[in-house]
């Protein structure tokens, strides 16, 4: 008896969900930091909503803060916006003022 | 109903108060209707705003306080303390202001005390008289007639008083009683990094170790952290120091640590940092020594890595 019941339950709602859906999930807007050589940096926006356009931001972006970048495509992580230096917090208050996200759902990384 | 909000009310209440307190004295005896309306009137706006702003103090003080007093040396600190006390001695006094104005304590005014044993035949009077003496009474309490209504007024009405005014006549009375309540709290502290350069491309972390046991965290959990914000990678050599790769300064370093005290040391619900870390079915959990509360945190991910000169050297040489 307790076996049909155990077959009537196709799903398992313990399922592992795994990383990726996880951070997408959230609605995190990750921004990070990374080191090149010397005292170059590298700024990486993760986890953008999938409507935006993201080459239109990155465009934007460029305007802005003055500097180059492109948008990358990652395997679970989907398009993430590349940019030469740090540019997180102008990011963050871009974002914000720009209405595309609120603070709250942006988090800044690194030091 | 945040503190920004508060204020001007507040200085309104004041305000008024002065006045309604000048013709509580000239006034006779009879019109009790306006001196228990001003009564509460007076309590509890100020009463509330006492709470609030001392709540707001220490809630909102403690976060960046602490995070930007965590590293600083004690100089610092006692500036800030400084400041923080000045932004809550109003508070209190002002709380101090509302329990004199309040029936149920031992006012120095003489009128309350002479009114006080009479109170439920006062109230039935009240009732008689609502109509003729609240024209009269608006008058003088335009502004404040419509926050009065709303706020706390159950002593002057036959209706039932809410849970919000009740609750906020505890916490007065609460921090009434106890003032060691409302100081400041205790800071956590914790040694700075110790950061150094190891070359040119390397940056040596000399005592991570005795942080992450100040913290009473495992140096694995914090190390992972640390490569996990910063982007880089490294190892801990053979003194027990760990070895960056990349050049961090100690702020940046500390800024790092800083977040994590935040995010997996501080109890949420009472910012005490005596709390454990324990892992449970791959789920990260923190539980609060103090308080007892347990919140999940997130488990550390490293997110996002962009392809460095280096990565694709190593690519190109693979291939």
């Amino acid at each position: 008896m307790s076996e049909t019941i155990q077959n009537l339950a196709s799903y398992d709602p313990f399922a592992d969900t795994g990383e990726e859906s996880d951070l997408k999930v959230q609605g995190y807007i990750h921004i990070r930091v990374q080191q090149r050589n010397g005292r170059k940096t590298l700024t990486t926006v993760q986890g953008l909503p999938a409507d935006l356009d993201q080459k239109r931001i990155l465009k934007a972006f460029k305007k802005e803060f003055a500097c180059n970048g492109t948008v990358v495509q990652d395997e679970d992580l989907g398009e993430v916006i590349q940019l030469q230096g740090d540019h997180r917090v102008k990011i963050q208050q871009f974002l914000a003022s720009e209405g595309l996200a609120s603070k709250d759902k942006i988090k800044i990384h690194g030091f | 109903m945040s503190l920004h909000d508060e204020k001007p009310e507040q200085v309104e209440a004041e305000n008024f108060d002065f006045g309604l307190k000048k013709k509580k004295k000239k006034k006779a005896v009879p019109d009790f209707e306006e001196v228990a309306a001003a009564e509460t009137e007076t309590a509890a706006p100020e009463a509330s705003n006492g709470a609030e702003a001392g709540e707001g103090d220490e809630d909102a003080v403690p976060e960046g306080d602490d995070a930007g007093n965590m590293f600083a040396d004690l100089k610092k600190k006692k500036k800030k303390k400084k400041v923080t006390l000045e932004g809550e001695e109003p508070a209190q006094e002002e709380g101090a202001e509302g329990t004199k104005s309040e029936a149920f304590d031992f006012g120095e005014k003489k009128k309350k005390k002479k009114r006080r044993p009479d109170l439920a035949e006062f109230e039935a009077q009240l009732r008689e008289g609502q109509t003729g003496e609240d024209g009269a009474e608006e008058e003088g309490t335009e502004t404040s007639g419509a926050k009065k209504e709303g706020d706390d007024t159950w002593q002057g009405s036959n209706r039932d008083y809410t849970y919000n005014e009740l609750l906020s006549r505890v916490f007065k009375i609460l921090r009434q009683n106890n003032p060691e309540l409302v100081g400041d709290k205790k800071r956590y502290t914790i040694a700075p990094p110790q950061v150094m350069k190891e070359g040119t491309k390397k940056s040596v972390f000399a005592n991570v170790v005795d942080i992450c046991k100040r913290m009473h965290r495992q140096p694995d959990h914090v190390i992972q952290y640390l490569f996990a914000e910063l982007g880089t990678t490294g190892s801990i050599d053979g003194s027990q120091r760990l070895v960056i790769k990349g050049r961090f300064q100690q702020k940046q370093i500390e800024n790092v640590l800083k977040h994590y005290f935040m995010e997996y040391v501080t109890c949420k619900t009472c910012k005490s940092a005596d709390t454990i870390l324990t892992k449970e079915n791959r789920l990260f959990f923190l539980q609060c020594e103090s308080c007892g509360s347990t919140r999940t945190v997130s488990a550390i991910k490293t997110g996002f890595m962009a392809q460095t000169r280096d990565a694709r050297k190593a690519a190109r040489a693979n291939a």
